[in-house]
């Protein structure tokens, strides 16, 4: 594999995550997490929009007017979550259902629209590909971390399958409520991320400032006055 | 690969020459070219989402119908053992009524008819005013769904289609009662927004089940059956009219009271379990004087 190749596909992973170090695609992050069965089929309906857009942008970028290329972009995207937000509903009913407007939320999900744009209408096909499956594959690791602690610590489940007894069918797990609202994938992602930083310092970023020292500041002004 | 590139550098060279070979070596922000290429992505786009639309339609259309009938048979607790949804649905009979007068109607194919559709149809929709609406629903259809599980002719369960406002939106299920139209066999809930661990526990089995065997209307014909804060004690009185509310929920749990009162009342089915239990005390009456005549 070439090392332009390898780099669009692993490096989303963990060192050029698009939640973690982009902070791009928290929205459905929060919503489809709170099952890991229900954010394992985002993450698929995800990964294929993300290469197959890639791909069909690339294949023409040499053709797309500047002044339209984003409308270009987003008929695409869009016309492929129709295709799989269809197939969803033809072949997983019953995931669909739980995933319900997500899907076609997927269409405004920055990841999708942020390779396109600064990837696939700059490189080849091939590469664009790999890159919007290895993009895919960054949002689906952070999206089972999160929904891996959510649904263990909030239903007691894995998958469905009970692993902690909750008190309400006679055991001894008193479920986490909050694991199950929302703002819990926040914090579990604001670990995530933190964990992550602290693994490869390099992504953390300068701060947009400095506290002064107040010492040392200079002085003018300081007399000057009304 | 190579194509595209020297065909990206030939579009360059030629900014400016207008007109000179096909259409794709016009520079791309051309006006000609700009609407050509929009008209083309358009047409290709539409082509695909059309198409998988209408090559998966038939699929989709049959999981959404076996979806209701599972729903169906799960309230109607029919067992599926060795049997395929379509096998254990042929016990159930459907049919549809006109939900104000509570009489049988064929105006409408019962197989095909969709109450949920229907009571967003001009045709069929009929509006309810505030004071009827206590499970703000707005409207609802002039005919609905019945389903009945019979037992040698008789009727053994009634399955009612029931919808209600919860917390964060409209609930929709399926509660049935014994022949008797007045003692329930259970409720099931397909489709809801409430909150996963609170509200959402109206999907949970353990309590679902609580419901069998609780009594709908009181001495006056009322539907009296409601959720009530915390546990309901046995033995305590009209416990058989109570359910225990959801903890937590209780906005969810007032929703749930809301859509069993509207739904087996007198602008929801009421009419129509009237005339049920009409016709089986004529049935016991009949058969307690043929007892009579033959004694």
């Amino acid at each position: 594999m070439a090392s332009e190749a390898k780099k669009a596909l692993f490096e989303p992973l963990v060192s050029n995550n698009p939640i973690a170090l982009q902070i791009l695609g928290i929205c459905s992050a929060l919503a489809v997490t709170s099952q890991l069965s229900v954010a394992l089929i985002m993450c698929l309906a995800l990964t294929a929009v993300c290469a197959f857009s890639n791909l069909s942008i690339s294949l023409i970028r040499n053709h797309v007017p500047s002044s339209i290329r984003i409308i270009v972009q987003m008929t695409i995207i869009a016309s492929l979550v129709i295709v799989v937000d269809q197939v969803l509903k033809a072949y997983a009913f019953d995931v669909s259902k739980k995933l319900a407007v997500f899907v076609g939320l997927i269409i405004t999900n920055c990841i999708v629209m942020g390779r396109a744009e600064a990837y696939a209408m700059k490189n080849g096909p091939w590469n664009s590909f790999l890159d919007g499956i290895g993009n895919g594959l960054g949002y689906s690791l952070i999206l089972i971390i999160v929904a891996t602690v959510r649904e263990l610590f909030g239903s007691g489940t894995l998958l469905g399958y009970q692993i902690l007894a909750p008190v309400s069918e006679g055991g001894w797990y008193t479920p986490n409520g909050l694991m199950l609202l929302a703002p819990s994938a926040f914090i579990i992602i604001g670990l995530t991320i933190w964990a992550i930083r602290a693994f490869d310092p390099k992504q953390v970023e300068k701060p947009d400032y400095e506290m002064q020292n107040a010492h040392n500041a200079p002085a003018h002004g300081a007399s000057g006055g009304h | 690969m190579k194509k595209f590139n020297n065909l990206n550098l030939e579009t360059r060279s030629m900014k400016g020459a207008t007109k000179q070979a096909g259409f794709f070596h016009l520079p791309n922000d051309h006006i000609v070219k700009t609407i050509g290429v929009a008209t083309l992505l358009c047409l290709v786009c539409s082509i695909i989402v059309s198409g998988a639309a209408t090559l998966l339609k038939p699929t989709q259309v049959a999981n959404a119908l076996l979806d209701k009938k599972n729903n169906i048979l799960a309230v109607s607790g029919i067992s599926l053992e060795g049997k395929t949804v379509d096998q254990a649905f042929e016990q159930i009979d459907s049919l549809v009524i006109d939900i104000a007068t509570g009489a049988v109607t064929d105006a409408v194919d019962a197989t095909t008819f969709d109450q949920r559709k229907a009571s967003k149809d001009a045709e069929y929709r009929v509006e309810l005013s505030d004071d009827q609406d206590i499970a703000q629903i707005g409207g609802l259809s002039k005919y609905a769904n019945v389903y009945l599980v019979k037992n040698q002719g008789a009727i053994d369960k009634i399955i009612l289609p029931v919808k209600g406002y919860g917390l964060w939106g409209t609930m929709y299920g399926f509660i049935a009662l014994e022949g008797d139209a007045n003692t329930v066999s259970g409720i099931t809930f397909y489709e809801h927004k409430e909150t996963p661990g609170l509200g959402g526990e109206i999907e949970n089995k353990k309590w679902q089940s609580s419901w069998v065997g609780k009594k709908v209307n009181d001495a006056s014909g009322e539907p009296i059956l409601q959720l009530i804060k915390g546990t309901v004690v046995a033995g305590t009185p009209q416990a058989d009219y109570k359910i225990d509310g959801l903890a937590g929920a209780t906005l969810t749990s007032n929703g749930v009271t809301n859509l069993v009162q509207f739904w087996l009342g007198e602008n929801g089915f009421g009419p129509y379990l009237d005339k049920v239990r009409g016709q089986q005390n004529q049935a016991s009456i009949s058969m307690k004087t043929n007892v009579q005549e033959r004694g």
